[in-house]
């Protein structure tokens, strides 16, 4: 090529690599950057249950003792339609105060279940106890058993179930 | 500091004679038909990089495969971007691939010594349509599936042995969730072994042989 068409400030491969580069990282960019939202949006996505459930009539439930309950909600994830069971105790005292505890350990959330020999929860994965009220007695735990909000209705048990 | 990296490393792995022999080696003087190649093979990494990523939420069975893709391009964010690159890269790529093979034929390159560069070529074009003919089964639609029914039927077609190659390609007699994981393992395993294989091969071949020139009116 004549000299007339020469830069004098940048070579003609100097001109091509940086143009090279620039053209790249956009590229780059434009499909990279989608990329990380593609991955992490199912993430930030809140699937909120917000559900009373009837556990049945109180009087099915025995005085005292901490009587498990099971229920299956259907939950969304994605592109597939699942049935989750969720499983709480429910412990009716004497003087008629209902408490209803998840049956979810607040370890490491395995299920715990009550053992009426020694009258306490156990939770298998890491050998903790819970007493009678859901308070700790021994392993790991933080903190004791969670319990359900509860209204009663007709004499219908109901537990407020949220989630997400 | 960079420097230092980097001549350490250069001692080591060579790195300044890769880049020498495979980017600044000697070409003759080309034209834009000799890019093709390289579009090629832009193409054909931009469909690995999608397609492992619509792997990610791609399930290929019969109960899933369609809900699965709906949600890539419903419920994640910039699915349709991913999948769309996929869906028209794939065809892009057939056409690149098939022009460079017309640019090759019609210069003449495919002769001494560059036979088998040649004959590599061929195979990453029927890779690429096989690639293209599998994966078009996996959203499982209408369409996927009569297009499989449609192709599978023309192999069967073949004299003496046309039925039992359709059966192989089905995975028994009907379309079915045998076929869909099969088509599934040779679009994300089989053919892309084969293919990157081949490509390094055919590169391999490209740069110790080097390109040949535009014929001129003598030859
Ligand atoms: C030569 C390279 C390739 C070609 C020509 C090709 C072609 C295709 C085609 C035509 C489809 C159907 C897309 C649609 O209709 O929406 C498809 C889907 C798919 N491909 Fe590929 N592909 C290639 C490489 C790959 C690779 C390397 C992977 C993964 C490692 C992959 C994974 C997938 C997946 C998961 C789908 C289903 C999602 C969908 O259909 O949108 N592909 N491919
Ligand atoms: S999960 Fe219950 S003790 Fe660890």
């Amino acid at each position: 090529m004549g000299s007339k068409y020469r830069s004098p400030t940048i070579d003609r491969r100097s001109f091509v690599k940086i143009v090279t580069a620039l053209l790249g990282s956009m590229m780059a960019a434009v499909v990279g950057l989608p990329v990380i939202q593609y991955f992490i949006s199912p993430a930030l996505k809140k699937d909120v249950s917000d559900d009373w459930i009837s556990l049945g009539p109180l009087e099915n439930y025995p005085l005292d003792i901490p009587t498990p309950f099971h229920f299956t909600l259907t939950r969304v994830n994605g592109w597939e339609r699942s049935s989750q069971s969720y499983g709480a105790f429910v412990l009716r005292r004497p003087s008629e105060e209902i408490v209803v505890f998840s049956d979810v350990c607040t370890h490491l959330s395995c299920r715990v279940s009550w053992d009426p020999e020694n009258e306490e929860f156990l939770c298998p994965c890491h050998a903790a106890s819970f007493d009678k009220f859901g308070g700790v007695t021994s392993g790991p735990p933080p903190k004791p058993l969670n319990r359900y909000e509860i209204k009663l209705e007709e004499n219908q048990l109901f537990i407020h179930f949220r989630e997400g | 500091m960079t420097q230092s990296i980097f001549s350490w490393l250069d001692e080591r792995l060579g790195l300044t004679a890769i880049y020498n022999t495979v980017l600044d080696r000697k070409v003759p003087k080309v034209n834009w038909w000799f890019t093709l190649g390289s579009a090629s093979l832009f193409l054909g990494l931009l469909q690995g990089i999608t397609g492992m990523l619509l792997s990610v939420y791609y399930v290929p069975t019969p109960d899933h495969a369609y809900d699965s893709i709906t949600f890539i391009m419903n419920g994640v964010q910039f699915g349709w971007l991913i999948r769309g690159l996929h869906h028209w890269g794939a065809s892009l790529l057939i056409l690149t691939a098939f022009i460079h093979l017309l640019r090759v034929f019609f210069y003449g390159a495919y002769k001494y010594p560059r036979e088998f560069t040649w004959f590599t070529g061929v195979i990453l074009l029927f890779g690429a349509l096989g690639m293209g003919f599998t994966g078009y089964l996996l959203p499982w639609n209408q369409r996927s599936y009569w297009a499989t029914t449609v192709g599978t039927e023309i192999a069967g077609t073949v004299p003496v042995v046309g039925d039992f190659i359709l059966r192989v390609l089905r995975g028994g007699t009907d379309l079915s969730a045998v076929t869909l994981s099969r088509f599934f393992s040779l679009h994300i395993w089989i053919f892309p072994a084969v293919i990157i294989a081949t490509v390094i091969t055919h590169l391999y071949l490209v740069i110790r042989l080097g390109i040949s020139n535009i014929p001129d009116k003598d030859s």
